[in-house]
């Protein structure tokens, strides 16, 4: 404790302390952090149960109390599956806050359990996709070049070249890809939300599917020609020309047309 | 400085070889001498020559690497997202050079900045003469070789990116095809002289190839010369000012002033292209793929210079389309892509002549209009741009709509209307801002400047002293010409009988009186003393007044 006490005022006693706090902290926190859930395991009678409380809690008012919808309304939820609650819900597009051209994606409101439980509930009304486990969309299993050519025979006209998005019609639009997880993309393909359409298991196969997931996992990586300008193309491509080229040769050209005074 | 004379001695010997044979030593010191005068916008032109010149070096660079060639191949280089890819060759060596050369991207990419650059620095040059009407005689058939540099450009840009065969740019192929489809008649058969049988086939990219590193290439350097040759032959164009003239050119020899700025301005644009090719992707053709002619994405734009057609033909209707005996008529791509650029493009071209009938002005100018003392000239200037911005971002309707959040109908729509409200409008607004700074100049030359000063006399009148204007700034305020517009002769003579050619003089007069019939007046050297003298009570500033030398200096130019 001396030779303690005789550093104490050691210049790299702060840092050192720093260090083993950080250490600390960090072990606790992985000691203490849940794993990552294992693959849905069967849904005991107490997540039915949860999972109804929650859907007339939160989802009744639009799509009725047993999710029959309501015309003009709400879609029936009878048959939709796992994979399109976890779809809607995870990514914050449901429950809806108002009606418009399309349900944008917001902060999520529930927790992961939440959404699996009313997942299960939903999906014990009738057959339907089941959210996918995590071999079925690990990047590391697909093929990057056969998966951007399923990408651009199938995917690219809505949401571009690398999924950066596009326009459809009366204000909807085919969302960027760039922040969707691989399972929010396996979950798309399969329930087809919104404007989309389904590609189901025949249309594109589970492997294919995890091809498309690979292609636009590897688009995180970034660009190696620089900042990716959004990915949109010649436009924004052409904006910083002429904002930033143009602007800076303009600036030039007047600094040294400039008199000297 | 003994090094630096040992230099020059070593060097002497070469130097007076080349003269004693060539005569140069007289052309460069002649060349040296020749003033040019002095403002930043004179540099506009040289932005573009600049960086034509990058183009010229990466360029050739690039092409050491590029195989124009439309044989299948399988990708086997270091891109994951292409392995075993079929694609052509032209793709692969884009590949190829941009991926496993060194410093092929940063060639590519700075390539593909200055080409951007170059076409943007065009149109703002020519804006330049354009609104200073630096295009009057003698220059007019400059104003046409300028004109032909930027439909040059514009071709050598589509031709260049076309190359490297992705998607993007094959769809940009496959509109053109259907442009050049949509012409009646010889269209189908001039596709099939194009792309030598149905699009796509195998001939396009070596065809393109050529049409871009020798033919258009060869003629932009050759037009760029001659350009440049006419510019030293008819002197540079100075703006109005203090002892500038019609007859001299008031500015500072080339050697050394300007040859040091140049230097530093090529430096500056070499840089900044530099920079923006190495920080900055441009055309990732590794996004968009090999082409095959099924596949098209969500975003599928041209480069800038090309948005304006890929506008209109978004703002055209499809009604436009009519079959008449079995025989389709595409007017809804005839009229956007062919009809509308032509229109635009042959006024643009005949703009110096159109105005110079309108104005019946037959003598050189060297001095440059100030855009404000040209309304019409400067509103018609004005409301070429709002066309062009409309077509523009009518062309990128898709992209608006996603990043803020709009409906791509109501965008149309709106693009719709405004391509035939706005041109009006800005003609209207640019106009009237035009004589209003004319009439604010009058105010400015026969009242002076505002002081704030308040002066009560002993009579009790309180007036506000004004400054007068300094000799310079006066001199900027009545220096131009009024122009009026063309007298209408009588139909018929003192005798009754018709005088021919009435007609034509008639439209060349409402020609005329659309450029001219509105108009302010300049001070004229009668009304200024009127004004001073008026100002008998303002003795303040009537005693700095100096008119009758002023008279004298505007006589005397418009003499000469």
């Amino acid at each position: 404790m001396k030779a303690i006490a005789a550093r104490r005022h050691h210049r790299f006693a702060p840092v050192v302390l720093l260090a083993l706090a950080l250490l600390t902290t960090g072990v606790l926190y992985a000691a203490f952090t849940p794993g990552p859930a294992q693959a849905a395991s069967a849904p005991t009678q107490d997540d039915l149960t949860a999972g109804n409380n929650l859907f007339r809690a939160n989802c009744a008012t639009c799509h009725g109390m047993n999710a029959q919808g309501r015309p003009g309304v709400a879609p029936s939820l009878i048959g939709v599956g796992a994979a399109a609650v976890d779809f809607q819900v995870s990514t914050g597009r449901m429950p809806l806050m108002n009606q418009g051209a399309q349900a944008p994606a917001k902060p999520v409101i529930f927790t992961e359990e939440q959404i699996r439980q009313m997942a299960a509930w939903v999906a014990s009304l009738g057959p339907g996709p089941a959210v996918p486990a995590p071999e079925e969309v690990d990047p590391a299993k697909g093929d990057a070049a056969q998966g951007m050519e399923l990408f651009r025979t199938n995917c690219a006209m809505c949401h571009g070249a690398v999924g950066q998005g596009g326009a459809l019609t009366n204000g909807k639009y085919a969302p960027n890809l760039g922040k969707a997880s691989p399972t929010t993309i396996y979950e798309a393909m399969v329930t087809g939300p919104q404007s989309m359409p389904v590609f189901n298991n025949a249309t594109i196969t589970p492997q294919e599917k995890r091809d498309i997931i690979a292609y636009l996992q590897a688009q995180k990586a970034g660009s190696p020609g620089g900042v990716t300008l959004g990915s949109i193309g010649p436009v924004s491509e052409g904006l910083w020309a002429w904002l930033l080229g143009i602007g800076a040769l303009i600036g030039a050209a007047v600094w040294i047309g400039a008199k000297s005074s | 400085m003994s090094t630096n004379a040992r230099d020059a001695g070593a060097l002497a010997p070469p130097l007076d070889y080349l003269d004693q044979r060539t005569g140069l030593a007289k052309v460069l010191k002649e060349f040296s001498r020749k003033i040019f005068p002095d403002h930043w916008s004179f540099l506009l032109g040289e932005i573009a020559l600049f960086s034509f010149i990058v183009l010229l070096l990466t360029g050739t660079f690039i092409s050491l690497f590029f195989v124009p060639s439309m044989d299948e191949v399988t990708y086997s280089g270091p891109l994951a997202t292409m392995q075993g890819v079929e694609m052509s060759k032209a793709f692969d060596s884009t590949l190829h050079l941009s991926f496993e050369v060194t410093g092929g991207l940063l060639m590519r990419q700075m390539h593909h900045w200055a080409a951007l650059i170059f076409i943007g620095a065009i149109v703002v040059h020519m804006f330049r003469i354009f609104f200073t009407g630096a295009f009057r005689k003698p220059r007019e058939i400059n104003w046409i070789i300028g004109f032909t540099l930027l439909i040059l450009g514009l071709a050598e840009g589509f031709s260049g990116y076309s190359l490297p065969d992705d998607v993007l740019s094959g769809n940009g192929l496959r509109i053109t095809d259907g442009v050049v489809k949509s012409i009646p008649i010889i269209g189908s058969y001039l596709s099939y002289f194009i792309f030598g049988g149905e699009f796509p086939g195998q001939h396009i990219i070596p065809r393109l190839f050529t049409v871009h590193i020798l033919l258009v290439p060869a003629l932009i350097l050759g037009l760029i010369g001659l350009h440049l040759f006419l510019v030293v032959l008819q002197k540079h164009t100075q703006f109005p000012g203090a002892g500038r003239t019609n007859k001299n050119v008031v500015g500072y020899p080339i050697f050394p002033v300007y040859a040091a700025k140049q230097a530093g301005m090529f430096f500056i644009i070499f840089g900044v292209l530099a920079l923006m090719g190495a920080t900055m992707t441009i055309n990732p053709v590794w996004n968009y793929g090999p082409y095959d002619p099924s596949p098209i994405s969500a975003g599928a734009q041209p480069d800038w210079y090309m948005l304006f057609l890929e506008g209109a033909l978004r703002l055209t209707p499809g009604f436009l389309e009519v079959v008449i005996g079995g025989y389709t008529l595409s007017l809804n791509i005839l009229i956007p892509a062919v009809v509308v650029p032509g229109l635009l493009f042959t006024s643009m071209a005949l703009y110096p002549f159109i105005e110079s009938w309108a104005s019946g002005d037959k003598r050189e100018h060297h001095v440059l209009d100030r855009p404000r003392n040209a309304p019409v000239r400067t509103a018609l200037g004005y409301s070429l741009l709002s066309v062009f911005l409309v077509l523009v971002l009518a062309g990128t309707n898709d992209i608006i709509a996603t990043h803020f959040s709009l409906s791509i109908e109501a965008i149309t729509w709106t693009f719709r209307v405004l391509i035939f409200v706005l041109p009006v409008v800005t003609f209207t607004v640019a106009k009237r801002v035009a004589l209003g700074l004319q009439r604010k100049d009058r105010e400015m030359v026969l009242h002076g400047h505002e002081t704030g000063k308040i002066v009560r006399f002993d009579t009790g009148e309180y007036i506000e002293v004004h400054q007068p204007l300094d000799e310079e700034e006066r001199w900027l305020r009545v220096q131009h010409e009024p122009r009026r517009p063309i007298p209408l002769l009588p139909a018929q003579n003192e005798r009754g009988v018709r005088r021919p050619g009435y007609r034509r003089d008639a439209i060349r007069s409402r020609v005329s009186r659309f450029f001219y019939a509105d108009r302010v007046e300049p001070v004229t050297p009668a009304e200024l003393a009127a004004a001073q003298a008026h100002g008998g009570h303002d003795e303040i500033s009537a005693s700095q007044h100096d008119a009758p030398e002023l008279t004298a200096t505007r006589e005397g130019s418009s003499a000469g």
